[in-house]
């Protein structure tokens, strides 16, 4: 037997013996999502799962094992994500710190700063946020105002934030902050606090989907640290090329926003095939919706093989380096089509917002959240441009 | 094994390119199509395939072949798609190759030879319609003597007119939409009762429209099993379907580059017209669907090569994903080349007539659209 074969079996193995049952249950909402954190609302299972997935190191397998990862190589990776899918098994936590500040910090940050900041996400001890989003700056990110003062021993924040998903909820800030005014890209810092920091304030704004899952977020006369002791700075990276931070980040973040929302999932077809009825073909019966679930296969199915082939690419350091933007416009807007599809073939049903019957509008809410997909981290027109401009080289207007 | 090309296969896609660039170009084309030839192909071209090896990719090396799978069939068919190269390649070295592989040794004996020194062309006789109905074949072979008599008609014969074998898809029980009673027969192009009358297709190559009038072949003719034939077909499907989803994604790619350059470098309103958003954003989808159709149709040959019992469902998603994605290519380049690419003289046209032949061989995006859905079961 290869050793990968071998790392299969014991995986298996170590999996079914360990996963709690409540784990091996389909998600149902957002709120079946274990986030970790300071103040963490566990549902059963979710805590026990977390913290024997976080011994193996397995909560964020590929990271080194001296900052709380598995050490895994991507194949073996590869394998793990597939036996969980294959045994249905939830993902121990999720985290802005796994997806997004993680990755990030293994790049730009010092050895200080991955040992002090990396072991507690693997655990899912602190919870983080993004703060880069501006009521001015959305696509045009750079534009942002939020000024970060030199005092000495410490920066003042002031400015404010917004969009920040959960940052009600949140424990630490990565943040983007203007350390000077006189060059766009070239004066902007991407800095490191603490939310219940004096002056930090959160408001969540309802969205369409009745969800308050964001917020505003105001810093009038914030005091950040420029050191945490022990050599951790507070600044990732050079103190003005947060730029370089950020959209590294960016990378990152749209490479996990591109999955199509449908891992695992069987087709859409066979799933609503029996609620909807058959023809004595055995058909979907309504020929329309049947096509169209068709065609969702096939885009599905495919994404699925060119996320396959991204990952591996990117892995192997054969990928564009823009291509991240290629992928979260093209698995974004699958997954509001998707979406698109299981209303309608919901019908009048799931238009009920609240009712025992809908599961208090559940199919309608997620309908309406994935409509962020394609702006969230970017829109969908902005990797457009990227892409254009930086994979087909096509000239500025 | 990961999703890209190994360092042998991308040798094999450098040298396979550096060919069709040099010898099966687009003015290769050109002047096969202007000078009406009755074959569409150059036969000295194909006879160059067989010494470059390509024509034994799907032989196995102890019968003299390269002993490699549906990938690297798909690097060369690529490559014959993004330069418009007339051959039989697909029919004959990956779709009939399949064939036979699926059949005895003795004709693999009787075949193999010439199609590793490029001297026989074989085609494939299956479709009976405007569509392809394989499910629907109803050509009849019955028994007589110790073989069989073939009576029927069959259509879109791809270089019919040039083969010197056809494989042939009848039935030897059973009634049209059965599972069971078909065979498949490897069928001399001169045996008596057999009428070919080739025409010319949109994008300049020659197919046959083929009349079996008692055509009396020996029980050796037979591929595979009798009435046992539908696994053979299924194999032969697959190996070509996913070959002209292969070839299919050369063309939209070939289309995509040709465009991207046009509109690099024309201008208009004193500008790059490849400034204009307009343009850039319907470029840039066309590239992330030719990227998610890359990997599709790669992933659907690597499943293939594996064995995977899902590879079916694949090879249809992979024909439907590269079908959908050309045809976009090429009326995107047609419209962004305006008026220019509306004539003779700009390749871009001859790209979206070789799409819209490729897509009808073996079945088009609805067809495997339709068939996904089935195999999910509904
Ligand atoms: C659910 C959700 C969660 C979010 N979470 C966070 C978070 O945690 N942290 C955070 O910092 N931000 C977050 N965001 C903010 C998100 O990143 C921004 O909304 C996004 O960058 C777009 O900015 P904007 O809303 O200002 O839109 P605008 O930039 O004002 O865009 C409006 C429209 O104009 C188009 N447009 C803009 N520029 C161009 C151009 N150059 N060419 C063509 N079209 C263009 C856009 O595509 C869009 O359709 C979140 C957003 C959502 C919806
Ligand atoms: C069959 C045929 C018959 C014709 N008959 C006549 C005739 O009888 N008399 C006559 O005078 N002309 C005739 N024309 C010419 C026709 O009017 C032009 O082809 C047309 O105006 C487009 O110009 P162009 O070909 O130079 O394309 P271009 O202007 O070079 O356009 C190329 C591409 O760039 C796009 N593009 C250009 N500018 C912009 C912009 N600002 N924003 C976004 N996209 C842009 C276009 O939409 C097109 O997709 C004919 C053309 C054809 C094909």
């Amino acid at each position: 037997m290869s050793d990968l074969e071998s790392f299969r079996e014991e995986t298996v193995a170590w999996l079914e013996a360990n996963c709690p049952p409540e784990m091996r249950q389909p998600m149902v909402d957002e709120n079946d999502i274990c986030w970790g954190g300071k103040n963490p609302t566990f549902k059963p299972g979710q805590k026990e799962w977390m913290d024997k997935m976080a011994a193996k190191g397995w909560t964020v397998p590929d990271w080194p094992k001296e900052y709380g990862g598995g050490g895994l190589s991507r194949a073996e990776t590869k394998i793990l994500l597939q036996e969980m899918g294959r045994l249905k098994i939830r993902s121990p936590l999720s985290s802005f710190g796994i997806w997004m500040l993680g990755p990030a910090l293994l790049h730009f940050g010092t050895e200080e700063q991955k040992l002090h900041f990396l072991p507690p996400i693997a655990r899912g001890e602190v919870r983080w946020c993004q703060g880069y989003s501006e009521p001015g700056s959305g696509s045009d990110l750079a534009s942002l105002q939020t000024s970060a003062d030199d005092k000495g021993d410490h920066y003042l924040i002031n400015g404010q934030k917004i969009w920040t998903s959960y940052a009600d909820k949140a424990d630490w800030i990565f943040c983007l902050t203007r350390t000077d005014k006189t060059s766009k890209h070239k004066g902007i810092s991407f800095m490191l606090f603490d939310m219940t920091n004096k002056g930090v304030e959160t408001k969540p704004i309802v969205l369409i989907s009745g969800q308050s899952a964001f917020c505003e977020t105001f810093f009038a006369d914030v005091e950040v640290p420029k050191s945490y002791g022990d050599g951790v700075s507070s600044v990732v990276g050079e103190v003005n090329r947060g730029w370089d931070v950020a959209k590294y980040l960016l990378g990152h973040e749209r490479s996990m926003i591109s999955g199509d929302g449908s891992s695992g999932a069987t087709s859409l077809g066979s799933k609503f095939a029996d609620q909807f009825g058959r023809d004595e073909m055995g058909r979907l019966d309504d020929p329309m919706l049947r096509a169209q679930m068709a065609e969702m296969d096939i885009d599905v199915l495919a994404f699925r093989a060119m996320a396959e082939r991204f990952g591996d690419t990117f892995k192997a350091n054969l990928c564009h380096p823009a291509q991240p933007n290629m992928m979260k416009y093209a698995g974004t807007e699958i997954n509001k089509r998707r979406h698109e599809l299981i209303m309608s073939a919901g019908g009048s049903e799931v238009l009920e917002w609240e009712s025992d019957a809908s599961s208090g509008g559940l199919t309608a809410r997620g309908w309406l959240r994935t409509k962020a997909n394609s702006i969230e981290g970017g829109t969908s027109e902005v990797m457009l441009n990227v892409v254009s401009k930086q994979i087909l080289q096509l000239p500025n207007a | 094994m990961p999703l890209y090309l190994n360092d042998d296969q991308k040798m094999l896609q450098d040298s396979a390119a550096d060919f069709m660039k040099g010898e099966g170009n687009v003015a290769h084309f050109r002047e096969f199509r202007d000078k009406n030839c009755k074959d569409g192909f150059s036969h000295a071209l194909w006879k160059q395939f067989a010494e470059m090896g390509f024509t034994g990719i799907l032989v196995s090396e102890d019968e003299g072949g390269l002993g490699l799978g549906h990938t690297e069939a798909g690097v060369v068919l690529e490559e014959i798609g993004r330069n418009l190269t007339p051959s039989p390649f697909l029919a004959t070295a990956v779709a009939g190759v399949e064939a036979l592989n699926a059949g005895g040794k003795a004709l693999r004996d009787k075949y193999f030879p010439g199609i590793l020194s490029g001297d026989s062309v074989l085609a494939l006789a299956i479709d009976e319609g405007a569509k392809h109905r394989p499910d629907q074949i109803a050509m009849a072979a019955t028994r007589e003597g110790n073989g069989f008599k073939l009576d029927g008609k069959k259509q879109f014969v791809v270089q019919g007119g040039s083969a010197d074998t056809l494989i042939v898809a009848a039935r030897t029980s059973g009634s049209a939409g059965d599972d069971k009673g078909l065979t498949l027969f490897a069928v001399d192009t001169n045996s008596s009762g057999l009428s070919r009358d080739s025409v010319r297709l949109v994008d300049s190559a020659m197919a046959a429209h083929v009349e079996f009038d008692g055509v009396v072949v020996d029980a050796d003719a037979v591929v595979g099993e009798v009435d046992e034939g539908g696994a053979v077909l299924q194999r032969m499907l697959n190996a070509g379907r996913a070959g002209s989803a292969a070839e299919t994604l050369g063309v939209g790619a070939g289309a995509m580059d040709i465009t991207v350059e046009y509109i690099r470098s024309r201008k208009q309103f004193d500008t790059i017209i490849g400034s204009f958003q307009a343009l850039q954003h319907r470029t840039a989808h066309l590239y992330s669907e030719m990227e998610i159709a890359r990997a599709t149709v790669l992933k659907a040959q690597q499943m293939l090569d594996e064995g995977s019992s899902k590879a079916d469902m694949m090879v249809s998603v992979a024909k439907a994903k590269a079908g959908n994605t050309t045809a976009l290519s090429v009326r995107e380049g047609v419209q962004m080349h305006g008026g220019v690419g509306m004539t003779d003289e700009y390749d871009i046209g001859l790209y979206m007539k070789r799409d819209r032949a490729l897509a009808e061989f073996m079945g088009d995006a609805n067809y495997h659209t339709n068939l996904v859905a089935e195999m999910h079961g509904y």
